[in-house]
């Protein structure tokens, strides 16, 4: 335990460790300040900041790009739905089960395009494929309901029950913000593990990796599967938090986009930068959304073209996200990249 | 059910998929060249698609007219894109490229939905209902047309590329990229030229498109990942893999549509798309050639 935290603060200088205590501060004392409105906002930005750092452990550190992240959240979001409705188990323990569906699934994919040398845009396609499966699939499920949806009881306000995840958005505010904070510990203590290192070097050079002796196939598999299971927390939070589940929806590549752009525009690779990016990002669009409101525009697509044209401008103009050049403005540059 | 209809509906699914295949064959010349993955395929499909339709409702010009001129806008469409933006990426990581792309598909897809809505767009032609009948098998004739124009491109595509220079030229940018700046080729145009020829492919495949279904904005991603599918099974590069990949799932969705239900007709095309990923990397004819 106490190497774990001696792995876990080696490294970071006292300002960062102050930034990040004080970020956590405001996050922690946000939903007395915060209204509703800027609540809800608030939840959608660290869901995106937890998505982003799943993805990021299996693009940013292991260099698998994975374009199909929405089959992981997906899984994780109906198999603890269909248990609460079908035989009133509770969130956590379906969580349990979701967590190794999520990884099996993973592991699946990554064992057949790894073992059969399926890499690069070809490996994207291929998690694409497989999420389409996943969202064509459950639309003719009945058991799920099929396109119908499926649809949690809503929740009773009188007072909040965390076990069963029902209860008012300051509660769930604290779970995701809770969730990410946990997911920003374990990226840095893998990042900083032996599993970590190997990741880095295969990301690198993955020739070169196996020449010095590192068993990529395994590694790579583990990149996937941790990253499937911490996704699919996101999935379960998702459909308690919503209430309802639609295979046209949940398993969307737009979903998967989603969850990417985060950490392409706050730095892929990095441990802060899906959390920053998925700040700016949201912040952005939402202010976007409240200009247009304002001005009395209601354009549907409006919003999506915003996020492409970030997206451009950000792999047009900063190649390492934001995240990188900030950091070193801070002092407080992240050395494990 | 006799065998009649198995055979109405393959004949269906093999002029669609030969359309399936010109488009395909757009995104494999690109690849194959460039070596970007066009991850705005569908999208740039979509943009065609919908050049065509209001053409037709506004002027009523028939999409076989305006087969030549619409794929002639989407050339310009594509060179400029390679020339402007896509060139300074090529020498970046492959996943840098790709978000470029995506990034590029959004924009193209909500632009759209601003500017069309969201509803069905579809082109009502004189001939939309009739059909030609060959012993047991009627064949539609909007199905016809498209699958024929898309051969006639196709030729000449495979013409420009065999017997012209500049198609020569292209072919040895794609063999030896070194080679070709040593020999003093013009990489940057022969790349910006063969991205504008494989938009012009998917201007023309959209165009024929709009006399088989209707179209809204919603479509350019599922266009996009049926290009990859087709490609990938044919064989990234090949040009004749395009067009047998495109007759190959045009077929299986047909099929599938026609024993399952249309609805999880895309689910066949993946399935095929995992095997052929898994047993077949490279694709049926799969080949570093263009």
């Amino acid at each position: 335990m106490d190497a774990m935290i001696a792995r876990l603060t080696d490294g970071l200088s006292r300002r960062a460790f102050v930034l990040l205590a004080g970020l956590l501060a405001v996050l922690l004392a946000a939903p007395w300040i915060a209204n509703d409105y800027l609540l809800t906002v608030l939840i959608v930005i660290l869901y995106l900041a937890y998505t982003g750092q799943a993805w990021n452990i299996m693009m940013g550190f292991a260099g698998q790009l994975s374009l199909g992240h929405a089959i992981y959240a997906g899984l994780g979001a109906y198999i603890p739905a269909v248990l609460f409705t079908r035989l009133g188990i509770g969130p956590w323990v379906g969580l349990l089960a979701a967590v190794p569906v999520a990884a099996a699934c993973g592991a699946i994919i990554g064992f057949l395009a790894f073992r059969f040398g399926v890499a690069g845009v070809y490996f994207a396609i291929l998690t694409i494929a497989f999420a389409e499966f996943a969202r064509i699939g459950f639309d003719h499920l009945t058991f799920v309901n099929a396109s119908a949806g499926l649809f949690l009881p809503v929740a009773q306000l009188a007072h909040n029950d965390l076990w069963r995840l029902r209860g008012s958005p300051t509660m769930f505010y604290y779970v995701i913000l809770a969730a990410t904070v946990f997911a920003l510990i374990l990226s840095r203590l893998l990042l900083r593990s032996r599993v970590g290192y190997f990741w880095l070097a295969i990301r690198e050079d993955e020739q070169a990796a196996r020449a010095a002796g590192i068993d990529t196939f395994r590694y790579k598999m583990y990149a996937v599967m941790i990253s499937a299971a911490v996704t699919s927390f996101a999935g379960v939070f998702y459909a308690f938090f919503y209430n309802n589940l639609f295979p046209e929806q949940v398993f969307n590549i737009s979903r998967s986009i989603e969850m990417i752009l985060g950490p392409i525009i706050g730095g892929i690779g990095t441990l802060f930068g899906p959390i920053l990016g998925a700040f700016v990002l949201t912040g952005l669009a939402e202010s976007v959304t409240s200009a247009m409101a304002a001005f009395g525009l209601d354009l549907p697509g409006a919003k999506q073209i915003f996020y492409g044209v970030c997206l451009l401008l950000v792999v047009v103009a900063l190649p390492e996200g934001i995240w990188p050049s900030l950091a070193r403005r801070l002092g407080i540059g992240e050395r494990e990249r | 059910m006799g065998l009649g209809v198995y055979l109405n509906v393959a004949v269906a699914g093999l002029l669609t998929g030969l359309v399936y295949g010109l488009m395909a064959l757009g995104l494999s010349v690109i690849f194959g060249v460039v070596r970007v993955v066009n991850f705005a395929h569908g999208e740039m499909m979509s943009i065609a698609m919908y050049i065509a339709v209001v053409l037709f409702s506004s002027f009523h010009l028939d999409p076989l007219v305006m087969l030549v001129p619409i794929a002639a806008v989407m050339f310009v469409f594509g060179y400029t894109l390679q020339a402007g933006l896509i060139n300074p990426f090529i020498t970046r990581p492959e996943h840098s490229q790709f978000l470029l792309v995506v990034a590029l598909a959004i924009i193209i897809v909500n632009a759209l939905l601003i500017i069309f809505g969201p509803d069905a767009r579809t082109v009502q032609t004189s001939y939309a209902y009739d059909s030609f009948e060959l012993g047991a098998v009627i064949v539609d004739a909007s199905k016809a047309y498209a699958a024929a124009a898309a051969i006639v491109v196709t030729t000449a595509l495979f013409a420009f590329f065999r017997f012209t220079l500049i198609g020569k030229a292209i072919r040895a940018c794609a063999d030896n990229y070194t080679g070709a700046l040593v020999v003093g080729l013009n990489v940057n145009h022969l790349y910006a030229l063969t991205f504008a020829l494989g938009a012009a492919c998917v201007g023309a495949a959209g165009t024929m498109m709009t006399l088989i279904t209707d179209v809204t904005p919603a479509l350019g991603p599922g266009y996009t990942l049926l290009a990859f599918v087709i490609v990938i099974t044919g064989g990234l590069g090949s040009m004749p893999g395009a067009l047998i990949g495109g007759v190959l799932i045009g077929l299986t969705e047909a099929l599938a549509g026609l024993l399952f239900t249309p609805s999880a007709k895309s689910m066949f095309a993946f399935g095929i798309l995992v095997l052929v990923l898994l047993f077949r990397p490279q694709g049926i004819l799969g080949r570093r050639l263009v």
